[in-house]
Parts: structure tokens; C-alpha cells; sequence
């Protein structure tokens, strides 16, 4: 038990001291990690509440439902309420339906007698529970589903292609001499200097004369000749060894072979890395894709999602489950992948 | 395995073509796809953006504008007095200016602050170091869309944010629709989201510092305050160097996250550059291109110098990190 304690509490100074540091440490790390996570799980939670719930306040933590019941001689399941009678005691009962400030209500247990009571006298009886229509809906409704496919698309494709172009540019500059070498990877970095906030009107027009203007092509193109993963994977290739391509030469393999069949696998590590980023990259664009797109079918899940939350009046119980959903593949990859992207950034101080 | 098939369909064309043209052919044919992308969407647009920027109207094509020399810069450096935006004819990218300028200046030595103590913590001989600096990265990989409205909602008028400050006794606030309040939470919601990132370019500068210095300073029992200036900082210097000038560079082009979150206003409160171009360009109703590529040519002056100086200072950390 004491070496459990001594592990967790690992600190400065002499043992069974604790020294200020140690606890601005932990409260910096708890502190920290309520921050950093708090805000994503109020928004799971704040997703499963109805739309009633939402515009209480103060805000409950969990997500409730309101209770329902079956009454004899009703199709659908009415609502109960905890109703305040005259004498101050309380009963359960089920709503039929409201008229102006009163509704009418009825006792579970005793469906023949309807009673009128004051919306005043009542409360809606909860439970925690979880309003899954919230997520539903949307799929049904809106159209979530084309944007999600989308976005889907546009990140597999441009994710593939950048993997193919960066990887034979990084192979021609690691493993072949030729005039100009220099020059071209010079160009490859300026391009690090030109965001895309720079050349937004000239990109518009030259994606508009290309005739890619409202395709998804047009947002895909412009992203996958990425400097950061040319400049990566060649880093990496540059310490395979040239012999294995010599070897390869000697038994009659084609430059294409070397590429496809030597170069791409052993590259696997940093082809994986770019590949993580560049979905990450792809899946959150935003600028560019608001601007390529203007026809609601053609809009990424971050462009739809801006577009109704940018609507007068903001359907907030959709939004969040949408914004939940659009979560969903970075927290996946932040699972997973933690421990490999934490350690490659600061490896190649990429983003 | 679709790929699969077409690389190998592909591989009696390419030897071909490897016959005809040689190994230079072949190098061609690896760059060809890489650089013919970059040269359509970002090297034409480069050479385009100087001429739009010198071309006045409204249309988008090229063809369809006149060219009007420098007519568009001297339109946005037209002022009376540059410190008051409203003096100027072009006001509103002068207050986008004034903003961006006071958001950087904020962010970044708040981002600064923040990262470097996080990874002087993470540095420390703590149990889950591993986990912690995940959890300090996990907003890094939400997208700008998610940050926004995750903050939005909390900033709501009903929202957590004012859970906490009537539990505390203080009035509840609409803290979007305040100018004061919406031009903190920009600045706090960005650091929120990118810290992490910081953080971690920080955390491998400090342990590529030589244990042996510390072992050093503790054999002469060096006050740890003395060990923090002696060592620590001017061998992390570098990293931190790299640090400032990044969250300067990404911090003059703000956009995306600000804009979920505030949409510039109450206002112009919130308006930043970028913004400012994607909406005289694309987005107002009496769009202008012409003044569009001009303001970006003029944030993109700022962001050369800003990487200029990046990449020489990225080379000498290199350098500090591999000793």
C-alpha cells in the first residue's frame, strides 16, 4: 500500500514531505483535466435533454426524462405530473391535455374521473434518461445523413491521395539526384509560408475555372499536396537504406516496383502518422470548404453544422447531438492513437 | 484491394515509360502529381493575388476586371489617424487590425504562460505523466465548428458558465452579446483549443535538456528558482523561441473558431482579418475581391516576415534538441 502511495505521489524533497510544488502539481493536473474535458462532457450530457430541459435554468447535470404512463382508454402514454392539490398534499397524475393556463389531468390508477388543474400547481415528474430522438431526428429530418456521407468522403479521398502524392514526391526527393533537388524542396517549404487565408480570392477563382466550384473535388484538390507531409515522409525515407533499392535494381525491379513494393511498406510508420493527421485536418476544415460550397446537398458536417447553428432560431437540442456525432472520429483517433501522435508532434513539431 | 490491383496494372506502362525516358523520366513522374498541385493551387493563386489586389469591381473572374494599380491599398492605408479606426475609410479592416492586433498580444503571452507551466509540470516525476499530456492535447483535435458551439452553449444565457457564477452570488451574465466579455472568451476559447499543442514542443525541449546539469545543480544544492533561470530557461530558450513566434503566426490569422463562437460580433468587437477578408470577398453584399486579395496580401507581408524568422529560430532549436 505504501509503495502504491509513494508511486502516486511521487515528489520532491525528502520522502513523506510535501513540498508546494507537489501540490500546485495536482491542482494544476486536476484542474487542467476538468477544463480540458469538462466542456466536451457537459456537451454529452447537454445532448441526451430535451428541448424543455435545455431552457431551464439553472441546468440539471444529467440529462431526464419526463415520465409516462399507460391510462386505460388512451392510445399514447400520457405525461405524469406531481400535482399540488388545495390541501398541500401531493398526487401523481397524467396530463391529457392543457387548455390555456390549466390542463386536464387524470388520475392513473382512476381513469373515469378528470380533474382541471392550474400549470402552477405542478411539476413534471423525472427521471434520468436519455432523449435519444435528439439523434434520431436529425438523421431523419435534416440532411444529416448527405452531410455525414460528405464528410466521409471528403476525408477518405483526400487522405488517400495526399498519402500517394506526398509519398512518390518524398520518394523522388530522398532516393534520387537530379538537378534542381534543391530547388524543389525549397518550394516545398515557402509553400509552408502561404496559408490559406492569403490566397483565398485567387484560389476561388482558379477552383472556379477549373469547373470544381460546388463539387467536393474542389474542396478535396487543393488540400493534399501538403508540405508538412512531404517534408515528413521524406525525412523518414532519407534513412532506408539505399542498398535495399540497389538490390532491388539488380534483379530487374522497376522504379515503380522500388516505390510500391520497397519504399511504401517500410514507409509504413510515417505514412501512418500523416495519414492520422491528415484525417484529422481533412474531417475539421472549415474556411475553405464554406467558401467552395454553396449548395446545401454539397456541405461537409462542419459547414452544416455552422449553417443551423447560424439559423435565428436555433434548434439547440439537434445542434448539440450533431456536434456530439461530428466528435466522434477525432475522440476515436484521440483513443487510440494518443501515445503515437503526443510523441510524433513533438518528434516532427507538425500541425 | 482495388489500390492493389491498379498499382500492379499500372507497373507494365510505367516500364515502358521508364524505357523511353530513363530514370529522369521516372523522377518526373514522381513529382509530377505533388507539384502539379501545388503549382495550380498555390503557386498560380500567389502570382494571381498580386493582380487581383491591383484590379477593382465586383466579378470573380479575372477577365471581367479592370485594372486600377494600387488604387485598393491606397483605399485600405487611407486614414486620418491610425489609431482611430472610424478616421479611417476603410474602418472596418482598421478595427479588424486594432482587434487582431490586441487578440495576439493577449493570446499568445497567455498561451505562453500557460503551455510553458503545463510542461514544466508534465516534465515532473508524476504518476500517468502520460495520461496527462493527452488530456492537455485531447482539444487540439477538435475542429474549430466543435470548439465554437461547445463554447457557445456554455456561454449561453442558460448555460454552464452562469451555473458557476450564480452558485458564487454573483448576477448571471449573456457574456456573447458583451464586448468586453466576447473578445476574453475568443481569447480564452483559442487557448483552450491549442495549448496543448504548445505544450508538447515545449515538453521535448525541456527533457532533451542533460540530466546531468540537473544532477549538477543538485550536488551544489542550487536553489530551485536558481536552477529554473540558470538552466532550464536558457536551454529551453530555443523551443520557447519556436513557441512564440507559431502562436504569433496562427494567432494573426484567427478565424475559424472566433467565428462559430462570436461571428465577430457584438458588433465588430470580434471581427479579426481573416474575417475580414473572407467577408469583403466572398460573403457582404457588395463584395470586393480586389480589396479582399489586398488585405491578404498585407496579412501575408506579416505572416513571411513572422515564418522567416521561425524557420531560423526552428533551426537553431534543431540544433539545441540534438546536442
Amino acid at each position: 500500500m505504501n509503495a502504491v502511495r509513494n508511486f502516486v505521489f511521487a515528489r520532491r524533497g525528502r520522502a513523506g514531505k510535501w513540498h508546494w510544488t507537489d501540490i500546485v502539481t495536482w491542482i494544476w493536473l486536476i484542474g487542467g483535466t476538468i477544463i480540458m474535458f469538462g466542456p466536451a462532457l457537459w456537451l454529452i450530457s447537454s445532448s441526451f435533454k430535451g428541448p424543455a430541459q435545455l431552457a431551464e435554468f439553472p441546468p440539471t447535470l444529467l440529462p431526464y426524462v419526463q415520465e409516462v404512463a399507460k391510462v386505460e382508454g388512451y392510445d399514447a402514454p400520457l405525461p405524469l405530473y406531481q400535482v399540488t392539490q388545495e390541501d398541500g398534499s401531493t398526487r401523481v397524475m397524467a396530463e391529457i391535455r392543457r387548455i390555456g393556463t390549466s390542463a386536464q389531468m387524470v388520475d392513473p390508477a382512476n381513469p373515469e374521473e378528470r380533474v382541471s388543474v392550474r400549470l402552477t400547481d405542478r411539476q413534471p415528474v423525472r427521471e434520468v434518461g436519455l432523449a435519444i430522438n435528439n439523434y434520431t431526428d436529425p438523421f431523419l429530418a435534416f440532411d444529416f445523413m448527405r452531410y455525414l456521407g460528405n464528410s466521409v468522403f471528403v476525408t477518405v479521398m483526400a487522405t488517400l491521395l495526399t498519402l500517394l502524392t506526398n509519398s512518390m514526391a518524398a520518394f523522388a526527393l530522398s532516393k534520387y539526384r537530379f538537378k534542381g533537388r534543391d530547388a524543389v524542396m525549397l518550394l516545398i517549404v515557402a509553400t509552408l509560408m502561404v496559408p490559406l487565408s492569403v490566397i483565398l480570392v485567387p484560389l476561388y477563382s482558379v477552383v472556379s475555372s477549373v469547373g470544381l466550384l460546388n463539387s467536393l473535388w474542389g474542396v478535396i484538390l487543393p488540400t493534399i499536396a501538403t508540405p508538412t507531409g512531404v517534408f515528413l515522409l521524406r525525412q523518414y525515407m532519407l534513412t532506408i537504406p539505399d542498398e535495399l533499392i540497389e538490390a532491388a535494381r539488380m534483379d530487374h525491379a522497376s522504379e515503380w516496383q522500388i516505390y510500391w513494393r520497397i519504399i511504401l511498406p517500410l514507409a509504413a510508420p510515417a505514412l501512418a502518422v500523416l495519414a492520422i493527421f491528415s484525417v484529422v485536418w481533412r474531417w475539421n476544415d472549415f474556411l475553405w470548404p464554406l467558401i467552395v460550397l454553396s449548395r446545401r446537398e454539397l456541405y461537409t458536417l462542419q459547414i452544416g453544422l455552422n449553417t443551423y447553428a447560424g439559423e435565428l432560431n436555433v434548434q439547440w437540442h439537434y445542434i448539440l447531438a450533431m456536434t456530439v456525432v461530428t466528435m466522434i472520429p477525432v475522440v476515436l483517433v484521440f483513443i487510440f492513437l494518443q501515445r503515437f501522435i503526443t510523441t510524433g508532434i513533438a518528434g516532427a513539431g507538425i500541425k | 484491394m482495388p489500390l492493389v490491383l491498379i498499382a500492379r496494372g499500372l507497373d507494365p506502362v510505367l516500364r515502358l515509360w521508364q524505357r523511353c525516358t530513363g530514370t529522369g523520366g521516372m523522377i518526373t513522374f514522381f513529382l509530377l502529381p505533388n507539384m502539379a498541385i501545388f503549382g495550380v493551387f498555390v503557386i498560380i493563386p500567389l502570382v494571381l493575388n498580386i493582380i487581383y489586389s491591383m484590379t477593382g469591381g465586383v466579378d470573380i473572374l479575372l477577365k471581367d476586371r479592370s485594372f486600377i494599380g494600387l488604387g485598393q491599398y491606397g483605399r485600405l492605408l487611407e486614414c486620418q489617424d491610425y489609431l482611430v479606426s472610424t478616421t479611417c475609410r476603410e474602418d472596418q479592416f482598421w478595427t479588424a487590425v486594432r482587434n487582431t492586433g490586441t487578440f495576439v498580444l493577449f493570446q499568445v503571452s497567455l498561451m505562453v504562460c500557460v503551455s510553458m507551466i503545463t510542461a514544466l509540470i508534465l516534465n515532473r516525476k508524476i504518476a500517468g505523466r502520460g495520461f496527462f499530456r493527452a488530456v492537455f492535447f485531447f482539444p487540439v483535435l477538435l475542429s474549430p465548428v466543435v470548439v465554437g458551439l461547445i463554447w457557445r452553449w456554455i456561454l449561453q444565457r442558460q448555460g454552464l458558465m452562469n451555473l458557476i457564477v450564480t452558485q458564487l452570488g454573483f448576477d448571471p451574465v449573456v457574456w456573447l452579446n458583451d464586448r468586453f466579455f466576447a473578445f476574453s472568451a475568443a481569447i480564452g476559447v483559442s487557448t483552450w483549443a491549442h495549448m496543448g499543442f504548445y505544450t508538447l514542443i515545449l515538453l521535448a525541449g525541456l527533457q532533451a535538456i542533460p540530466k546531468d546539469l540537473y544532477e549538477a545543480a543538485e550536488m551544489d544544492a542550487t536553489p530551485a528558482s536558481r536552477v529554473f533561470w540558470r538552466i532550464t530557461l536558457p536551454l529551453l530558450g530555443p523551443n520557447l523561441a519556436v513557441v512564440l513566434v507559431l502562436a504569433l503566426i496562427r494567432g494573426v490569422q484567427i478565424f475559424d473558431e472566433a467565428y462559430v463562437l462570436t461571428g465577430g460580433g457584438p458588433g465588430t468587437s470580434t471581427l479579426f482579418i481573416t474575417q475580414y477578408i473572407y467577408e469583403v470577398g466572398f460573403a457582404s453584399f457588395l463584395r470586393n475581391p480586389g480589396l479582399a486579395a489586398a488585405a491578404s496580401i498585407l496579412m501575408g507581408l506579416v505572416l513571411v516576415v513572422l515564418t522567416l524568422i521561425q524557420l531560423g529560430l526552428s533551426r537553431r532549436a534543431e540544433k539545441g534538441n540534438a546536442r
